[in-house]
């Protein structure tokens, strides 16, 4: 367990929770406007993935691949909010749950009837091919670095736009109280539209970031998309800053458990015991985090206040 | 004139007594009769078919209590299944395979767990208790995954279904049909009386106004909790009887789409009914058997189904059908 394996695992954590950060904030920001729990916002991750694999296909750069599959990201989310969920805002969660649910179960086997079963890849751009080297000579892939960067530059934009514009004190009005909002004169449809649309597409950019560095395969955005509730649990629900901590916080405890569990696990055990009960523990800890976290303050570290 | 109304609403309430009695009659010798039917049509594979049914029904009945009667929307009802499942092919694993040991430690563990799990998820409402059911389901899966000596991702076959006692007593197809009929008899009729007695009462308080029932001096939580409790032991139940049907247990058992797919069966059937919740597990093997067979990746159809389902039949099949007689009848 040296120093810089440690390092690079606090990278690997950090930019894993970074990629959390960018679907949790989405959809703690659509329950937070509009109290609408919506299951499919993982496939709308796994769908910039596979629309940038598919643009990148025809045009042959990354970079407007990138910019095509977010348009496309968002013209399907803003369709399905025109099609489906915009008549499901005021419904109860369970029937909520079971339309996306449904949603889900559509596009997963959509996926795998066009481009197949079978993993694809997104090659990354040229330039950021390489590998940096930290101190002790460890290589370290730029395109991490890369997603870090993009993943905390969002959460800045995100934060001045939430905090500082029209728009911004709209979504925080709106996440207290929406009724207000709307007999205040705004026009809370189109509120509804922009937060959904924005949420999709910062899902969608998430999933075509990591695409070059995980395989692009059906149900891709199922676990992960568990793992952005356990954050927006954590971080209370419509708090865009509890959503950031608490996705910093998942990233690395997962990371850093599943790396480090079975040496530490040694201290205490010997090695065979050790090397079984590692993984399975490690598995469980961010769980566990969210649990105590709750038995300690229901409503998570930041809830949004006004509910 | 009152004397007619009173009649007319004697006749009504007798009527739906009636019902309430000859629905689930009517489905439980259904079941009854499809070994017969199998033997018949020569078509050993209905029987498979009904045995699964039964099984997920069981599930989908201890689901529709949580759901349908204490308003507590659970996305990780999967995992108890799994966990009775595991319990039985771990024990099988490890030389003990007698129902006698084995039933009771599958309903047991699914117990501690919902019990363990429910301090915590029921001290939260409404949106966070999907979601942290939903997390919970995932954790166990993935543990299941980890466990590199039973299988991990791939799962593990159990030898040979449970004995009783020493005794082969579910070693027959027949057998074993029939237990887990009487299985589903057993868990409909527990459920039913439960959700007419005070204990029910107070779990509908709860889902209609916990701060009233609070205030008349019930601790909701505690109901829920129980509840939960039983819902897990049933899920156990079904979980057991799982491995023992398919002789196998995998992850996926519990994965958060099992999960989705009971929340389904529920909602297909009509919340808050217990038959709707069979009906709704029939509905939903059959769907599954006839779709995949004319599609390979039947969900294409199914989950636009569902939407529809949630944006133009509310109430499920049953609230349907009521809808339709209404209409029927002016």
């Amino acid at each position: 367990m040296s120093g810089t394996l440690v390092l690079v695992q606090i990278l690997n954590g950090l930019q894993f929770g970074v990629l959390l950060f960018l679907i949790a904030a989405g959809l703690t920001l659509v329950f937070g406007v509009m109290n609408f729990i919506n299951l499919a916002h993982g496939v709308q991750y796994m769908l910039g993935a596979y629309l940038a694999v598919a643009f990148y296909g025809v045009v042959g750069n990354f970079l407007a691949a990138l910019i095509l599959a977010l348009v496309a990201a968002l013209a399907f989310g803003l369709l399905l909010e025109f099609l489906i969920f915009r008549h499901l805002y005021d419904r109860d969660h369970l029937d909520q749950v079971i339309a996306t649910f449904g949603i889900i179960l559509f596009l997963n086997h959509a996926v795998k009837m066009i481009w197949g079963a079978a993993p694809l890849a997104l090659p990354m751009p040229d330039f950021f091919t390489g590998s940096i080297s930290l101190m002790g000579g460890q290589l370290y892939p730029v395109w991490r670095l890369v997603v870090i960067g993009a993943g905390l530059a969002v959460a800045a934009i995100l934060y001045l736009l939430v905090s500082s514009t029209r728009i911004g004190m709209l979504v925080r009005a709106g996440s207290t109280n929406a009724a207000m909002v709307s007999a205040l004169g705004v026009n809370i449809q189109r509120l509804f539209m922009i937060v959904f649309g924005f949420g999709t597409m910062l899902a969608g950019f998430a999933g075509i970031m990591i695409a070059p560095i995980i395989s692009v395969e059906p149900g891709m955005g199922d676990n992960i998309l568990i793992l952005a509730f356990v954050v927006i649990v954590i971080g209370g629900i419509g708090s865009i800053r509890g959503a950031f901590v608490a996705a910093l916080l998942i990233g690395l405890v997962d990371t850093l458990g599943r790396s480090f569990s079975i040496d530490i696990l040694r201290l205490m055990l010997s090695p065979s015991p050790a090397r079984m009960a590692g993984p399975a523990i490690a598995s469980m800890l961010i769980y566990v985090l969210m649990a105590v976290v709750l038995y300690v303050r229901p409503t998570g570290l930041f809830p949004a206040r006004g509910r | 004139m009152p004397d007619v109304a009173l009649v007319a609403e004697d006749a009504r309430r007798h009527f739906r007594a009636a019902r309430g009695v000859v629905a689930p009659a009517l489905i439980f010798a259904a079941f009854a009769l499809v070994p017969l039917l199998a033997a018949w049509a020569g078509q050993k594979y209905l029987l498979d078919v009904a045995a699964r049914m039964m099984v997920l029904a069981i599930a989908a009945v201890a689901l529709d209590l949580l759901v349908g009667y204490g308003g507590l929307i659970s996305f990780g009802h999967a995992a108890f299944v799994g966990l009775g499942a595991y319990a039985v092919g771990i024990l099988s694993a490890e030389g003990i395979s007698d129902a006698l040991v084995s039933l009771p430690v599958a309903i047991a563990v699914s117990m501690l767990f919902a019990w363990l799990t429910g301090i915590v998820c029921l001290r939260t409402r409404g949106a966070y208790f999907i979601m942290i059911t939903l997390a919970f389901g995932q954790m166990i899966y993935f543990v299941a995954t980890s466990l590199e000596r039973y299988g991990g991702d791939n799962g593990l076959s159990v030898a040979a279904r449970n004995t009783v006692a020493g005794w082969p007593l579910l070693k027959t197809d027949h057998a074993f049909y029939y237990f887990t009929l009487a299985c589903l008899i057993a868990a409909y009729l527990f459920c039913r009386a439960l959700v007419v007695s005070r204990f029910g009462r107070v779990l509908r308080g709860g889902r209609e106004n916990a701060t009233r029932m609070a205030t008349i001096g019930f601790k909701v939580r505690q109901f829920r909790l129980v509840a939960y409790v039983i819902a897990g032991a049933l899920g156990g139940l079904s979980g057991f009887l799982l491995a023992n049907l398919t002789e196998f247990v995998a992850p996926t058992y519990m994965s958060w789409q099992q999960s989705g797919e009971l929340l389904v069966m529920v909602i297909l059937g009509g919340v808050g009914t217990l038959d709707g919740a069979i009906i709704g597990s029939v509905v939903y093997v059959i769907a599954e058997e006839w779709l995949s067979g004319v599609i390979e990746n039947w969900q294409v159809i199914f989950g636009p189904f569902l939407v529809l389902v949630v944006l133009f039949a509310h109430g499920g099949l049953i609230g349907l059908r009521r809808r339709l007689w209404r209409f029927g009848h002016g």
